[in-house]
């Protein structure tokens, strides 16, 4: 038997962005094991759910992670009105759905740079993050803000988009549609990327499933599921089809988000299309009392959030349940047989998102 | 100011934030704000690095990670407290797993407030950061050091 | 399309059984939440299938041990280790265990106490 050792990755390491520490179980250069470690980035925001108005709690909810911030906001907004019982507006779901749809673009983008940037194509890196840009100015103009928007609060959004933001956001996609032909033709074909993407970090159907693997990552495995089928917000007027690939590779997971990308220009090509008119919000009045859990698909997986409420403006307890979470064990398992210089692509393949996992 | 005296590179670390400022960090490092043009460079390596960069309120497992990078680091070195929850705790400050600010375990020498800190407001701090690098070395010079 | 979304109350001695029979059916695991409620705890489990969503709700006493769910779902471990390290849920046997250090926090099972 080769000798065993054990080496430690992170917390600061050069490919992630945020803290997170595996223990690396090697036999000479094969991973036999891995062992996470967490908490560097806990902060305990579920707690502050104890101190903070219900009403106030969004704005928190979007900090549990800066690049999910809109989903969180509308996850935890959905949970608290489906408990109230409030039909928010159509304009209302159209907008959110809009928003969350550009999140997407923007992490995927995001996500796209880190991968180049993990296998040393900086140039690949530094084209992702500057058709991210393009979105992140969007965001800017509708919201105000380019990754924290505070758009949603319990019964709508608090700021509606003119035609002219609208017709700016379509021409940004286009823009971007355009641009992204190139980056898609390079991840998907380029000898380099194929050589360090394919084949690497298998994950079987079975065990995608039984190891809770969710978003892309599942899909990845050719399991079609995606919670945006649901039908929440605007999704049910929507053409939504999960993706999938069969290959259960990292280059499967690749392009899985890569046609993501594509998918979400349609969808809000097509949410523009068909906006209706109408107020963006409605009152809320008195206080939440009972429980409910809400699923919503964020652009790493389906994400959980769960608000018990007493009838006061204090909740009980909101927990969510982040992709990254359920992403793990899968992850783990992966990384077993693998090659010690493929653990950092292996681990953005996950596209793990660590403050969100740690809330 | 001028000119720049030095092409200082940078260490990044996340102190415990949500990622925002973080990732506005490596945003300031791309095309569109492209901070290379004043010559800096980002690297993973503490001994390397003259300017910290560092992001979120500090917790008591990344208090003492943030001590031993700056420690790493040679001197003359500057740290830029990135973000409101890096200068006060911003958000999170009640939260049962929060210090505070970075100032409440090493030296800051450069506070960017924002949630999350604007591209051109990191830029902005990182240039005055430039200046204190200066004063420091200028400082160690006449210390005969 | 609409996913069903139930939570099924559960007995202790009921809820072993329950679990083995979600994973012989195939169900995915998706979730697990703890809460505070007075004299003790309420445990979510919630399983998917498809589209449709089944949470096992079990109420457990303060000093009351569960046991761990890790030897048949092993993905479990990270959000059993988080419920027994900041609620104090006692459950025996998790696959790999912490021993309350998966966040290393200085407070102890801070969601304990409400404030």
């Amino acid at each position: 038997m080769a000798k065993r050792s054990i080496v430690p990755f992170g917390p600061q390491h050069p490919v992630l962005p945020e803290p997170v520490h595996l223990d690396l179980v090697l036999e000479d250069e094969t991973v036999v094991g891995a062992i996470p470690s967490i908490g560097y980035i806990h902060r305990g925001l579920e707690k502050l759910v104890e101190k903070r108005d219900f009403k106030q709690y969004p704005y928190v909810a979007e900090r549990i992670c800066g690049i999910c911030s809109c989903g969180h906001g509308l996850g935890y907004c959905m949970a608290v009105e489906e408990i109230m019982n409030i039909q928010v507006p159509d304009r209302a779901n159209y907008l959110r759905t809009i928003w969350v749809e550009m999140s997407r673009i923007h992490s995927h983008l995001l996500w796209l740079g880190l991968l180049a940037d993990a296998m040393g194509f900086e140039s690949l890196f530094m084209e992702s993050w500057r058709l991210r840009e393009k979105i992140l100015d969007m965001f800017d103009e509708t919201t105000g803000g380019r990754i924290i928007h505070s758009v949603n609060q319990v019964g709508g959004v608090q700021k509606d988009m003119d035609s002219t933001m609208l017709n700016d956001i379509l021409s940004a996609i286009k823009d971007i549609e355009s641009q992204l032909k190139p980056i898609i033709n390079t991840f998907l074909q380029d000898y380099t990327v194929q050589s360090r993407l394919k084949g690497a970090g298998v994950l079987s159907r079975e065990d995608a499933i039984s190891l809770g693997a969710v978003g892309p990552m599942l899909r990845a495995s050719g399991e079609p599921y995606d919670v945006r089928m649901l039908g929440y917000g605007a999704y049910k007027d929507l053409s939504v089809e999960p993706i999938i690939s069969t290959d259960c590779d990292s280059y499967a997971r690749c392009e899985v988000r890569l046609k993501e990308l594509l998918q979400s220009f349609e969808l809000i090509r097509e949410a523009i299309g068909k906006i209706p008119d109408g107020p963006i919000s409605v009152p809320v009045k008195g206080n939440p009392a009972g429980e409910y859990f809400v699923r919503i698909e964020q652009p790493r997986g389906e994400a959980i959030y769960y608000v018990k409420a007493n009838g006061t403006k204090y909740l009980d307890r909101f927990r969510l349940r982040t992709p990254t979470t359920s992403n793990i064990p899968p992850m783990v398992e992966m990384l077993k047989g693998c090659q010690l210089a493929d653990v950092p692509i292996l681990i953005l393949t996950i596209d793990p998102c660590v403050s969100c996992t740690e809330r | 100011m001028n000119k720049v005296s030095k092409s200082p590179w940078l260490l990044h670390y996340d102190a415990s934030s949500c990622n925002g400022c973080d990732i506005e960090v490596l945003d300031c490092l791309t095309p569109k704000y492209d901070i290379e043009r004043f010559g800096i460079i980002n690297t993973g390596d503490p001994f390397q690095a003259d300017i910290l960069l560092i992001t979120g309120g500090v917790n008591s497992q990344t208090e003492s990670v943030v001590k031993q990078l700056y420690s790493q680091m040679p001197d003359p070195k500057v740290v830029v407290a990135v973000g409101i929850c890096a200068c006060t705790g911003g958000v999170f400050k009640e939260c049962y797993n929060i210090k505070g600010g970075i100032d409440t375990v090493i030296p800051v020498d450069v506070y960017v407030p924002g949630c999350a800190a604007r591209p051109e407001s990191i830029i902005d701090g990182v240039v005055r950061a430039l200046k204190v690098l200066d004063e420091k070395q200028a400082a160690m010079k006449k210390d005969g050091r | 399309m609409d996913g069903k979304n139930e939570i099924r109350k559960i007995s202790l001695a009921g809820f072993f059984p329950a679990v083995v029979a979600m994973k012989a059916e195939d169900w995915r695991l998706v979730q697990i939440c703890a809460v505070t409620v007075d004299d003790g705890y309420e445990m979510s489990y919630s399983f998917s299938k498809g589209y449709d969503m089944v949470t096992l709700r079990l109420e457990v006493d303060e000093n009351e041990e569960i046991a761990s769910i890790t030897h048949i779902y092993p993905c479990a471990f990270l959000q059993e280790n988080e419920a027994e390290e900041l609620f104090g849920v006692k459950i025996g046997h998790i696959e790999p265990d912490y021993h309350d250090k998966l966040y290393r926090i200085d407070e102890e099972t801070p969601f304990k106490k409400k404030e």
